[in-house]
């Protein structure tokens, strides 16, 4: 899946990252080497408070670190002034959260337009692309739906079409299955797989959940601030 | 963004309608409080304003209209001989007790007018004709005197009644706006006014005047002060002047001053909180934006967008209330109720301030807000 003759999507080298002030300061990460290559899907694991969430925020260029580097798509992004992370964050970025975080004012394809309105596109072209998206995601029945007449796994579907409608190099999934039974986090990380991996993408999960690590192309464990280790998960029929 | 903006500040219809109703309750209460202050003072002044005279010259020392300080009656003949002034009349007015024919008395201010213009008569006739005062014993009343003095069954167009025990018949009932004291007015020449009245070295209440075309109210006022030792004032300055004497001089000014501060502050102490809690609750919201690439100047712009659309949304419906308030209540001038430009504007600049206000302090909130809010 990697070669790691290629450049890195993202390039993490000696990060650190602590909070709090002095006698109540906490390191959360402590010299944080990783490499994320295109076309691959990395699961973050590891016990709670290890640093998972902390390290995504940092690839994701939305927490300042203290030290070290991170390079997303060959951009220096620890060393962006701010305004221009979070533009080059919409332009190449997606985003699933656990708690699906979607608006609930707006409808499904509403929602799923956002990314693209804050592009400043269209709102009709937004909407069209949006519908197309959800499709993709099998909500096409679904599209004029509040967030809160949807199911669970519906919602983190839309979440996924929000994710990908703008088409980023980097999709950032914190814990996708968290808020999901094991059937419905089973079929979002197999949609997460069909849909959101593709040969010019990286994708990233945070997870503690077990049952969906098969999903993955190669796992790294974060344990205490640090990697622990990455190992590479043997696909059906490879093993 | 702004469709976005619109669709989250509508799409809670709880929140909005909490919202709007602090909002609209602000205005409301302001607009309405105002507004009937207002009214008050417009009534202060009626007994300057219903004559619709340009100059009132008056007793050096006079502090309002309803404190009338006689002066000789060669101030009408001194002012007339100022230059600029194009014509000058006397007027009388004062307290005087009538008594009906079911023998009730009732306190009237008597308004004597030259008889020869009339200047100074209402604009408006209800029943009768005014001219007719000029008949002998014939008075006009306002529309204030007949409720005050037992309604049209008991006062109406022929009524006759005494003032200090002279013949009075009612000939015509005109339109006037209510007077702070609301004592009846009785109208009828200024020749006819001495009469009934007893006896006084000085019967001359007031000069009215008017300044000739072209030439300026100011220059004239000045003149007559100059060269009579009189007062003299625009009609505008003594209703101030009046106005200003009641404020000071009763309790209306800090009672009403004090309920419209309060208002005031309470009102956009709810709107500002109320929208304030409004965006908090929504922070997370806006974090998600955040991370997804909105930059803060695009997340300030839908804050400042929900802000006003709600503002003025709010403004508007206070204001409509209030006006419906004061439609019902003061219909046919019972109630003081002046809504003036002014005063909208006033509370139009004040709400937008205040929505800026915690528009800027939810912008400062979210300038500091980390989107990694969204991961907890």
């Amino acid at each position: 899946m990697n070669d790691d003759s290629q450049p890195a999507a993202v390039r993490a080298r000696s990060v650190v990252k602590s909070f709090g002030s002095e006698d109540t300061q906490v390191t959360v990460l402590k010299g944080i080497d990783l490499d994320i290559y295109l076309g691959e899907l990395l699961l973050l694991v590891g016990e709670s408070g290890g640093g998972k969430t902390t390290l995504l925020s940092a690839i994701a260029g939305i927490l300042d670190i203290d030290d070290g580097q991170i390079d997303v798509l060959g951009v220096p992004l620890s060393n962006l002034p701010s305004s221009k992370r979070t533009r080059f964050r919409g332009q190449t970025m997606g985003f699933i959260y656990q708690q699906f975080n979607l608006l609930p004012a707006l409808t499904a394809a509403e929602n799923v337009a956002v990314p693209l309105l804050i592009q400043k596109i269209g709102r009709a072209e937004a909407l069209r692309r949006a519908r197309v998206m959800l499709n993709r995601v099998g909500l096409g029945d679904r599209m004029e739906f509040l967030p809160k007449n949807l199911s669970g796994g519906q919602q983190q579907r839309v979440a996924i079409a929000r994710a990908l409608v703008n088409e980023p190099r980097l999709l950032i999934c914190d814990e996708p299955t968290a808020a999901l039974d094991g059937p419905n986090g089973q079929k979002i990380m197999k949609l997460l797989r069909e849909v959101g991996r593709a040969p010019d993408r990286c994708v990233i999960v945070v997870t503690h959940d077990s049952r969906i690590f098969h999903f993955g192309d190669r796992m790294a464990n974060l344990t205490d601030g640090r990697i622990v280790n990455i190992e590479h998960i043997p696909q059906e029929g490879t093993a | 963004m702004n469709y976005v903006a619109l669709k989250m500040l509508f799409g809670d219809r709880a929140k909005y309608l909490m919202l709007l109703c602090g909002l609209t309750f602000a205005v409301m209460l302001i607009v309405q409080q105002g507004s009937i202050f207002w009214g008050l003072m417009m009534w202060s002044q009626a007994n300057i304003s219903n004559l619709n005279v340009p100059i009132w010259v008056t007793d050096p020392g006079i502090a309002q209209v309803d404190e009338v300080k006689p002066i000789a009656s060669t101030a009408v003949d001194r002012v007339r001989s100022v230059d600029g002034v194009e014509w000058a009349v006397p007027l009388y007015r004062g307290l005087l007790r009538a008594r009906l024919a079911n023998g009730e008395y009732h306190q009237i201010t008597l308004t004597g007018l030259e008889s020869a213009t009339l200047i100074g008569r209402p604009a408006e006739v209800l029943e009768g004709r005014f001219e007719d005062i000029l008949q002998p014993d014939a008075v006009a009343l306002d529309q204030w005197a007949v409720e005050r003095m037992g309604g049209p069954t008991v006062v109406t167009v022929g009524t006759i009644f005494e003032l200090n025990d002279k013949l009075a018949r009612v000939v015509a009932i005109a339109k006037t706006q209510k007077s702070f004291t609301n004592v009846p007015v009785v109208y009828t020449t200024y020749e006819r006014a001495i009469r009934y009245v007893p006896r006084e070295r000085r019967t001359l209440s007031y000069v009215l005047a008017k300044a000739r075309d072209g030439v300026p109210v100011a220059d004239v006022i000045q003149r007559i002060r100059a060269e009579t030792g009189l007062g003299a004032f625009t009609e505008e300055d003594f209703g101030f002047k009046t106005i200003m004497w009641v404020l000071k001089n009763t309790g209306i000014g800090i009672n009403f001053g004090t309920t419209i501060l309060l208002g005031f502050i309470v009102g956009m102490a709810i709107a500002g909180q109320t929208f304030y809690l409004f965006t908090i609750e929504n922070l997370k919201q806006f974090g998600a934006l955040k991370a997804m690439g909105a930059s803060t100047f695009t997340l300030a712009r839908m804050i400042l967008l929900q802000a006003f659309t709600v503002g003025l949304t709010g403004y508007g419906v206070g204001v409509g209330l209030a006006t419906a308030f004061g439609f019902l209540t003061a219909r046919g001038g019972n109630l003081p109720f002046a809504e003036t430009w002014q005063l909208l504007l006033l509370v139009l600049v004040a709400l937008l301030t205040i929505c800026l206000v915690s528009a800027s302090v939810s912008i400062l909130k979210l300038v500091r807000l980390e989107p990694a809010i969204v991961f907890r």
